[in-house]
C-alpha cells in the first residue's frame, strides 16, 4: 500500500486535524489497539445517525403516535385513542383495499418468483453470457411511471399493438387496464416485467454458490437438468429463496406508482390498493390520523408475513456444507 | 418451465461437450422469448415516438414508425407552439422538461453522494473503529431494515412540512441523504472482509485512521461503492411516490411526477401517444446511458454477491 507517499486528502477539512490527532495517539500507544477510538468514531457516525434518528426512527415512532390521534396538517393533532382502529375495522372500503392488495400480492410474486427462478436457472446452465444478464436488468432501469405508461399504451383496447395482435387472431379486444377483472393481474404483470430481472439476478447470485462438481456428480450418475434441479438446486438455493421472497413480498404490498399512473384506483375502485387507498385519505381527505392507523395496520401485517416466512422456510439455515 | 427440464442426451456418452437436444433447443426458445419481452417494449416506445398521431390511429399495427416525424419529440422537450402542438394531436400545455431534468439530476446526484459518503463513514466506524456502544448502535440501524420505507413516508412529509422544506429539491432530497440501513450494512460488511493486515500495515507507516479510510479502504472499495452509488442513483431517479408528496410546482417537479402529469393531460382528441413515448425515452435515457457505462461491473456485482 503506497498510502504514505501520496498528499493528504485535501477533500474534509476534519481529515488533517483527526488524522494528525490519531496519529500521535497510536505513535504513543504502539498500534492503538487497547483504546478505542470514541471520538473519531462519533465523527464518522454522526452523519448517518442524525439521519436515522430523524428521517427513519423518529418517523417511524411519530407514524405509531399519530395513529392515535386526529390529524389534519392544519391544526395541531389531537389524541383521539383507539377510534381510528375501530373506524378502520368497520371501513369495508379499508377491507377491500386489504383484499385487491393480497390478490396483487399473490399474483406479482407468484408469476415474478417463478419466472424469475427459470430465468436465473437458464442463465446458469444454458448460457453463463453477461450480456443476457444485462439484458434481464434493462426494465429495472426505467421507473415504474415510466413502464406504467409504456404497458397503457401497449394494452390500449383500440391503439395498441398488444390488441391489435388479439384482434389480428381473430379473438376480442381486452379492456386490460380498463376492465375490473383485468386490471389487477395486468398490473401485476407489468410490475413483474419491471422487476423479473432483478430479482433473477439476486437467485443467480445465490445459484453461483452452489459447487458446479455437484452438478458434474449428477450427470454422471445419469441425473437430468430436472432431476437436477429438484435434487440440487432447489433445495441449495432455499435460504436465497426465502431472503428474495420476503424482500420481494414486502415490496410488493407498497404497490402504488403503477396504480396510479394506470388506472387511479379504478375502474370501480378494482385497484384501489391499501397504499393508493392511504395515501387518497391523507392528501386527498386530509385524514392524516386515519391514514397512519392504515399504515400501522400494514406494517404489522409486513412484519407478520416476514417472520412467518423466515420460521416456515427455515430462511436461516442451510443445506449446503 | 418444461424447457429446462427435459433432457433426453444420453450424458455417459457425449462426443460434443454441448450437443443440440431437443431440451436445450427449448430452453434456448424460451430464453429468446423472454429477451423478446423484455426488450421489444423499448423498440415500441420509439417507434411510436417517431410516429405522428394521426399515423397511429390509423395504422395501429404498424411495426415501422408511421409518417416519420420528430413532432412528439418536440412537443415533449416544448419546442411546439401551442398551435402546432394541438394541431398534431398534443395537450398544448407546456412541457418544462429541461426543468424537470436538472431538478431529477440534482436530486438524485445530492442523495446519491452524500448518502453513499455518510454511509460509508458510518459502515467504516462499525467494521474497524472500537468505540462504546457500537454493537447496539448498530443492531438499530439493523432494525431499520425491518420499517418498509413507505411507513415513514406520511411522518416524514408532516416533518418537512414543519421545516418550511415542502415544494423544495432539499425536501425531496433530505430524507435519503443521510444514509439507508442497507447501504450502512452492506459497506460495513465490505470492510469487514478486508484483512486487517492491510490497515495495520498503513498504521506502522504512520497513517492515522482518517487517512486509511479515505486513502485505503475506500479504493479498495470502489467496485461495491460504484455499484451501490448507480443502483441509488436509479432508485432516487425513478422514485415517484414521495416527490409526488412533496412537490406541487414546477420549481421542484422531477421528471418522473413530470410524466405523469403529462400522461393525465389528455387532449380532447386521446391521448398524446407519440409525444408522451417520446417523453417517456428521453425520461429513462439518461438511465440506460449510465447502465451502459458501467453495465460490466453492476450486472457482475449484484450476480455474483446479490446486492440488494
Amino acid at each position: 500500500m503506497t498510502i504514505a507517499s501520496s498528499s493528504p486528502p485535501s477533500r474534509l477539512p476534519l481529515s488533517g486535524a483527526e488524522g494528525a490527532r490519531t496519529k500521535s495517539r497510536t505513535g504513543r500507544e504502539g498500534a492503538g489497539e487497547s483504546r478505542g477510538d470514541g471520538r473519531l468514531a462519533a465523527v464518522f457516525i454522526a452523519p448517518a445517525l442524525l439521519g436515522y434518528v430523524v428521517f427513519l426512527l423518529w418517523p417511524t415512532l411519530r407514524g405509531i403516535y399519530l395513529s392515535f390521534t386526529r390529524f389534519n396538517l392544519l391544526t395541531p393533532a389531537e389524541w383521539v385513542g383507539l377510534d381510528n382502529y375501530v373506524r378502520m375495522v368497520h371501513d369495508p372500503i379499508f377491507w377491500d383495499s386489504l383484499t385487491i392488495t393480497v390478490v396483487y400480492v399473490a399474483i406479482n410474486i407468484g408469476v415474478q418468483t417463478v419466472s424469475a427462478l427459470a430465468i436465473a436457472v437458464l442463465l446458469q446452465r444454458l448460457t453463463q453470457s453477461a450480456v443476457l444478464r444485462g439484458v434481464v436488468l434493462t426494465p429495472y432501469l426505467m421507473s415504474n411511471v415510466v413502464a406504467g405508461i409504456v404497458w397503457l399504451w401497449i394494452l390500449d383496447t383500440q391503439l395498441g399493438i398488444g390488441n391489435e395482435i388479439i384482434a389480428a387472431v381473430g379473438a376480442d379486444r381486452i379492456p386490460f387496464l380498463a376492465d375490473e377483472t383485468w386490471a389487477i393481474p395486468t398490473i401485476a404483470l407489468i410490475n413483474v416485467w419491471r422487476h423479473v430481472g432483478y430479482t433473477a439476478l439476486l437467485l443467480f447470485a445465490g445459484l453461483q454458490a452452489i459447487p458446479n462438481d455437484m452438478y458434474e456428480a449428477a450427470k454422471v450418475d445419469g441425473a437430468g437438468e430436472w432431476r437436477m434441479f429438484w435434487r440440487i438446486t432447489m433445495p441449495l438455493l432455499r435460504p436465497v429463496l426465502a431472503v428474495v421472497l420476503i424482500m420481494t413480498v414486502i415490496g410488493s404490498f407498497q404497490v402504488f406508482d403503477t396504480v396510479a399512473v394506470t388506472t387511479g384506483g379504478g375502474p370501480a375502485n378494482a385497484t384501489n390498493v391499501l397504499q393508493y387507498y392511504i395515501y387518497g385519505a391523507a392528501f386527498a381527505r386530509f385524514q392524516f390520523g386515519y391514514a397512519s392507523a392504515m399504515s400501522v395496520a400494514l406494517l404489522v401485517v409486513l412484519s407478520a408475513i416476514t417472520v412467518l416466512q423466515y420460521r416456515l422456510t427455515r430462511a436461516g439455515h442451510t443445506d449446503l456444507g | 418451465m418444461a424447457a429446462v427440464t427435459t433432457t433426453t442426451t444420453d450424458t455417459h456418452i457425449r462426443p460434443l461437450r454441448r450437443r443440440l437436444s431437443p431440451g436445450r433447443i427449448a430452453a434456448w426458445a424460451v430464453m429468446t422469448a423472454i429477451v423478446l419481452v423484455t426488450l421489444l417494449p423499448f423498440y415500441w416506445i420509439l417507434r411510436t415516438a417517431l410516429s405522428s398521431n394521426a399515423g397511429l390511429a390509423a395504422s395501429p399495427g404498424d411495426p415501422l414508425p408511421v409518417d416519420l416525424t420528430t413532432g412528439g419529440f418536440e412537443r415533449a422537450l416544448g419546442l411546439q407552439s401551442t398551435k402546432e402542438a394541438i394541431a398534431q394531436g398534443g395537450a398544448g400545455g407546456g412541457l418544462k422538461f429541461w426543468r424537470y431534468l436538472l431538478n431529477s439530476v440534482i436530486v438524485s446526484t445530492l442523495v446519491t453522494v452524500c448518502q453513499i459518503f455518510f454511509s460509508a463513514m458510518a459502515a467504516y466506524a462499525f467494521a474497524r473503529l472500537r468505540w462504546r456502544g457500537r454493537d447496539k448502535v448498530f443492531a438499530l440501524f439493523l432494525a431499520g431494515l425491518m420499517v418498509p420505507t413507505i411507513f415513514t413516508l406520511l411522518p416524514n412529509f408532516v416533518l418537512i412540512k414543519e421545516l418550511g422544506l415542502v415544494d423544495t429539491l432539499l425536501g425531496i432530497s433530505l430524507p435519503t441523504m443521510f444514509m439507508t440501513p442497507f447501504a450502512v450494512f452492506f459497506l460495513r460488511q465490505f470492510f469487514m472482509n478486508i484483512p486487517k493486515e492491510v490497515e495495520e500495515a498503513a498504521l506502522l507507516d504512520g497513517a492515522g485512521k482518517v487517512r486509511i479510510f479515505f486513502r485505503v479502504l475506500l479504493p479498495m472499495a470502489s467496485t461495491p461503492v460504484l455499484t451501490l452509488a448507480v443502483l441509488t442513483y436509479i432508485t432516487a431517479w425513478n422514485d415517484y411516490f414521495w416527490p409526488l408528496m412533496v412537490s406541487y410546482s414546477d420549481s421542484s417537479r422531477v421528471l418522473t411526477v413530470a410524466l405523469a402529469v403529462f400522461r393525465a393531460q389528455t387532449p380532447q382528441t386521446g391521448t398524446d401517444w407519440s409525444g408522451l413515448m417520446a417523453a417517456t425515452l428521453i425520461a429513462a435515457l439518461p438511465m440506460l446511458v449510465l447502465f451502459g457505462f458501467f453495465a460490466r461491473r453492476i450486472v457482475s456485482s449484484i450476480s455474483f454477491t446479490g446486492i440488494k
